[in-house]
C-alpha cells in the first residue's frame, strides 16, 4: 500500500490549512438551513397557506424549473423546496473547489512536487483531499438533520432532506476528483466542474418542467432527465413526501465509480500533466488589445459574458413569472406585503417588477466590485509595476478600469431589464413595450452602481491595503440595508447609507431627476479623489 | 549629461529606512553593474528611478527629467524588466510582448521575432504556463526589442539557463554598441564582470563603492601563491602583506597592489621555483563589502563570507 503513504499526514495538513474555510461550511450550512426552514415556517403558517403554495409550485413552470419538484402540501415539503436548491449547488461548489484546491492546485503551484518527493505515495494526495472533502460533507449532513428537527420537523424527512444534500456534495466530490486529473490548470478543473454542476441543474431543470403533476395538484413526479441529474437524484429522495431511501444510494455509486477513474487516471499520468494540454494563443497580439482599453475589454470579457448569461436567463425567468406572481399573492397576503415593501407603489405586478430590477442592481453591484478590485490583484502580484513602467499614465490606466467596469454593469443592468421585460411582455402580451420600458428602468440604476465603483476607487486609492476587504463589506452593507432595512425598521439615516435606497423604484413609482444626479455627483468626487490618491501613492503599496 | 543622476537619496518605509543617503551616476552608452546583497535597496532604487515610488528626499534625474513627475514621457525613452515578472495568465507569451512594447510607444518586429528566435521562447503559449524563466524572457524580449536609450533590468537573468544567459550578454553587448545605456541590477558576479564597464555597488541602502573594476581592484589585494628554494623569512616586516601562511611548502600570501614592487623584490633573494598571482575578483570586492566589518580584520571577514555566499546563490 506503498501508493497511499502518507496519507495521514496530508490528511492532517488539508485540515490545517482548511480549518476555518471548513468550520465555515460545516457550520454554515446547517445554520443556513435552519434559518431558511425558520423563516418558510413564518411565511406559510398554517395548512391553507401550503396548499395554495404547494399548487402553485406543481403548475408553475418557473418555480418546478428553479425549485424542483415539490413532494407535496406538508410544511416539510415547503421547506425542501424553498432551500434544497440553494444548498444543494452551494454544496456541490464547495465541494468541487475544495477537491481541486487539495489536488490540482497544489500540483499547479509546484507544492505537489516537493511533497512527492518526500515519503508520499502516489495516491496520498488525491486521498487526503476526498477523505477530508467525503468526511465534511458527512459531518455536515448530520448537523444539518439536527438543525432541520430542531425546527420541529418530522425525524424521517429531516434525515433524508439532510442525506440528500450531503449525497450532492459526494457526487461533485467524485466529479472533481475526476476533473483535477483532465486539466493542467486549478482554474480549468474548477470550470469543469462547475459547469458539470450547471449541466446537472439544466437536466435536472428539464426533467422536472416536463414532470407530472398528480392528481390533487399537489406534487409533481419528475420525467427522466432529472434521474441523469445528481442534483435531481437528491429531489427523487423526496424527503416529507413518502421518502424513497434506495435512491441515496446513487451519489454513493458515482462517488465510488468516479474515484476509481481518478485513480486510474492519476497512476497514468505524470505529475504536473493532465489529460488535455492547455490551450495556444496566437502568436502576435490582434491590434485590438493594443491599448490599456483593449487589454481591459479582453480581461473582463470571459466574466461578463458568464454574467450576461445568468443575468438573461435570471432576468427572462422572473419576467415570466411576474404573470403567475398575481395569482400566487391573492392566496398569500404575507408574501404580497413583502413585495409591497421592497418594491414600493400602488401595482402589484410593477412593486414585484420594480424590486426584481433592485435585485439585479444589487446583484450587478458584485459584478463592478469584483471587475474593480482586479486593479488591486494586478498591483499584489506586480503586472501594475510592468504597466506603470511603459509610457501608461496612472489616471489613464485607473479610468480605464473604472470605465471598463460601469459599461459592463451598464450593459448588465439594460440586459437584466429587456429580458425581464421580454419575460413579462410574452406572458402579457406587450413585448416590444416592457422590453424598452423594463429595460430604461433597469438603467436608471445605473447612478447607485456609478456610486459603488466610486467607493471601490476611492478605497484603492486611498487605503490599497484594505481595499478588498472594505469594497466587500461596503457592498454587503448596502445589500444588508437595502434588504433587511425596511423589515427591521431602521432610521432612515441608515437606509440612506446605501446608494440603492436613492434610486427611484421605477416602474412602481414615476422616475425623478434630483436623487439621481445627486448621486451622480457623488460617484465622481469618489471616483476623483481615488484617483488624486492613487497618482500621489507609491506603487506597489 | 549623466543618464541617471542620483544624489543622496532617502526613502523609508515607516521605521525602516530602505535607501539612507544613495548615490549613483550613469553615463551615456555604458553598462553599469548595480551591486548589492538582498536587501540592500537596488530595487527600491530602480523604482524610484521609475516614478513608482516616491522619495523621501534628495535629487533624482533620469535622461534629464524627473521621474516622478515626467514619469509618462521619460517611460517612452526607457525599457524595464522586473526581477520577478507576473503577466496576465490568460495571454499568450506573444501577446504579452506586443502588448508591452505598444503601450511603451512601439517595438521593432522584425527584432522581436529575432530575439523570440534567439531566446527560443514560444510565443503561443499562454503566460499561465510558462517558468519563471519563460516570463522573464518575455519581458527581455519586449524590452529588447524597443528602440529606447536606456534598459533598467533588475535582476533580469536569474530565471535563465547559461545557454540564454550567454544570449543575453550578446543582447546587452548589442545595445552598447548601438549607444543605448545599461543600468543592470545584478546578482551574477560573472555576467558583471562580462558586460559592466562600470560598477556601483551598496549595502544598507547606501553606495559603498563606485568605479572601473579596474578601479575597483586597486582597492583590494592580490592573491599570491609562492614556492622559494631556501625558507621565507621576514614577510610580516613587509609593508602591505597580509594573511601569510604555509601550506605543503608553499607560502600563500595577500598583497596590497601599492606594495607589490617590494613583495618581489624581497621574494627573489630566497630563490623563487614557482609563482602565481590572481587578480581580485568582483567576488572578492563583493565579500569585502558584504563580510560585514570586512575594514576591522580578516578573521571576520573569512567567518562572514560563508554566510555572504550563501546570499550570493
Amino acid at each position: 500500500m506503498s501508493a497511499f503513504a502518507g496519507t495521514g499526514r496530508l490528511t492532517r495538513l488539508v485540515l490545517r490549512r482548511d480549518r476555518v474555510r471548513l468550520g465555515i461550511w460545516l457550520i454554515g450550512t446547517p445554520l443556513l438551513g435552519y434559518a431558511l426552514a425558520a423563516s418558510v415556517s413564518g411565511v406559510y403558517p398554517d395548512d391553507a397557506a401550503r396548499h395554495g403554495y404547494a399548487t402553485t409550485s406543481a403548475s408553475s413552470l418557473v418555480a418546478r424549473a428553479f425549485n424542483g419538484p415539490i413532494a407535496g402540501a406538508d410544511l416539510g415539503a415547503v421547506v425542501v423546496a424553498e432551500t434544497y436548491v440553494t444548498l444543494a449547488v452551494t454544496v456541490a461548489l464547495l465541494s468541487t473547489f475544495a477537491v481541486v484546491r487539495h489536488t490540482r492546485q497544489n500540483e499547479e503551484t509546484g507544492r505537489a512536487e516537493l511533497l512527492g518527493a518526500s515519503v508520499v505515495g502516489r495516491y496520498a494526495l488525491l486521498t487526503a483531499a476526498l477523505l477530508v472533502v467525503v468526511g465534511v460533507n458527512v459531518l455536515s449532513a448530520a448537523l444539518l438533520a439536527l438543525a432541520l428537527a430542531g425546527t420541529g420537523l418530522p425525524v424521517a424527512g429531516c434525515v433524508a432532506a439532510a442525506a440528500a444534500i450531503g449525497g450532492v456534495g459526494l457526487a461533485f466530490t467524485g466529479v472533481a476528483a475526476v476533473t483535477a486529473q483532465i486539466t493542467v490548470t486549478s482554474r480549468g478543473a474548477n470550470a469543469l466542474a462547475a459547469a458539470s454542476v450547471g449541466l446537472a441543474f439544466l437536466l435536472r431543470a428539464a426533467g422536472d418542467v416536463f414532470g407530472d403533476v398528480n392528481a390533487d395538484g399537489t406534487r409533481v413526479d419528475s420525467a427522466w432527465p432529472s434521474w441523469l441529474s445528481p442534483l435531481g437524484w437528491g429531489n427523487q429522495v423526496r424527503a416529507f413526501g413518502g421518502e424513497q431511501w434506495w435512491t441515496l444510494a446513487l451519489p454513493v455509486a458515482l462517488l465510488v465509480v468516479a474515484v476509481a477513474v481518478a485513480y486510474a487516471l492519476a497512476e497514468r499520468r505524470d505529475l504536473g500533466a493532465g489529460l488535455v494540454a492547455p490551450r495556444r494563443g496566437p502568436a502576435r497580439a490582434p491590434a485590438s488589445l493594443l491599448s490599456p482599453a483593449g487589454l481591459a475589454w479582453r480581461l473582463q470579457r470571459g466574466a461578463l459574458l458568464g454574467w450576461a448569461v445568468g443575468v438573461g436567463v435570471v432576468g427572462f425567468c422572473m419576467g415570466v413569472a411576474a404573470d403567475e406572481f398575481n395569482t400566487m399573492i391573492a392566496e398569500n397576503p404575507a408574501a404580497a406585503e413583502a413585495i409591497a415593501a421592497m418594491g414600493g407603489g400602488a401595482n402589484l405586478v410593477d412593486a414585484y417588477l420594480a424590486a426584481m430590477l433592485a435585485l439585479f442592481a444589487l446583484t450587478i453591484g458584485a459584478y463592478v466590485v469584483q471587475a474593480l478590485l482586479r486593479v488591486r490583484a494586478d498591483e499584489s502580484d506586480g503586472i501594475l509595476e510592468a504597466v506603470l513602467a511603459t509610457a501608461v499614465s496612472r489616471g489613464r490606466w485607473l479610468g480605464t478600469q473604472v470605465a471598463a467596469a460601469v459599461l459592463g454593469a451598464l450593459a448588465l443592468l439594460l440586459l437584466a431589464g429587456a429580458t425581464t421585460g421580454l419575460g413579462y411582455g410574452i406572458v402579457s402580451g406587450d413585448v416590444l413595450g416592457e422590453t424598452v420600458v423594463l429595460g430604461g428602468a433597469a438603467a436608471l440604476r445605473l447612478p447607485a452602481l456609478l456610486v459603488v465603483a466610486g467607493v471601490v476607487t476611492a478605497l484603492f486609492g486611498l487605503l490599497p491595503r484594505w481595499s478588498v476587504v472594505l469594497s466587500w463589506t461596503a457592498l454587503l452593507a448596502f445589500l444588508l440595508l437595502g434588504q433587511l432595512g425596511a423589515v427591521l425598521d431602521l432610521p432612515q439615516a441608515a437606509l440612506d447609507v446605501s446608494p440603492f435606497t436613492h434610486v427611484p423604484s421605477v416602474p412602481a413609482v414615476d422616475p425623478t431627476v434630483l436623487p439621481l444626479a445627486v448621486l451622480v455627483a457623488v460617484a465622481a468626487v469618489l471616483v476623483a479623489a481615488g484617483v488624486a490618491a492613487f497618482r500621489h501613492r507609491d506603487v506597489p503599496s | 549629461m549623466a543618464v541617471i543622476a542620483i544624489d543622496n537619496l532617502v526613502k523609508t518605509f515607516g521605521a525602516v529606512r530602505a535607501l539612507d543617503g544613495l548615490d549613483l551616476r550613469v553615463e551615456p552608452g555604458e553598462v553599469h553593474g548595480f551591486l548589492g546583497p538582498n536587501g540592500a535597496g537596488k530595487s527600491t532604487t530602480i523604482r524610484i528611478l521609475l516614478g513608482l515610488l516616491r522619495r523621501d528626499s534628495g535629487e533624482v534625474r533620469v535622461l534629464g527629467a524627473d521621474p516622478w513627475r515626467d514619469a509618462v514621457r521619460l517611460h517612452r525613452r526607457l525599457a524595464y524588466v522586473p526581477g520577478d515578472v507576473s503577466l496576465w495568465p490568460n495571454l499568450s507569451g506573444g501577446e504579452a510582448i506586443d502588448l508591452f512594447g505598444q503601450l511603451r510607444g512601439g517595438l521593432d518586429r522584425r527584432r522581436r521575432d529575432e530575439l523570440l528566435e534567439r531566446f527560443d521562447l514560444d510565443p503561443t503559449r499562454t503566460c499561465r504556463t510558462y517558468s519563471k524563466g519563460n516570463r522573464q524572457k518575455v519581458a527581455i524580449v519586449a524590452a529588447f526589442a524597443s528602440d529606447v536609450e536606456l534598459y533598467v533590468l533588475d535582476e533580469p537573468t536569474s530565471g535563465l539557463d547559461p545557454l540564454m544567459e550567454a544570449v543575453f550578454q550578446d543582447e546587452v553587448r548589442r545595445i552598447k554598441r548601438e549607444g543605448g545605456t545599461v543600468l543592470l541590477s545584478s546578482h551574477v558576479l560573472a555576467e558583471v564582470e562580462a558586460l559592466c564597464d562600470r560598477v556601483s555597488i551598496i549595502r544598507e541602502g547606501r553606495s559603498v563603492e563606485s568605479g572601473t573594476l579596474a578601479e575597483l581592484r586597486h582597492l583590494t589585494r592580490t592573491a599570491v601563491t609562492v614556492e622559494t628554494a631556501r625558507p621565507l623569512t621576514g614577510l610580516e616586516a613587509l609593508p602591505g602583506v597580509h594573511a601569510v601562511r604555509d601550506v605543503d611548502g608553499r607560502t600563500h600570501l595577500e598583497v596590497e597592489p601599492a606594495h607589490l614592487d617590494e613583495l618581489l623584490g624581497h621574494l627573489v633573494r630566497f630563490g623563487v621555483r614557482a609563482l602565481t598571482s590572481a587578480p581580485p575578483t568582483l567576488e572578492e570586492l563583493f565579500l569585502r563589502h558584504y563580510g560585514a566589518d570586512a575594514a576591522d580584520g580578516h578573521a571576520t571577514a573569512g567567518a562572514a563570507s560563508s554566510e555572504s555566499r550563501a546570499a550570493l546563490r
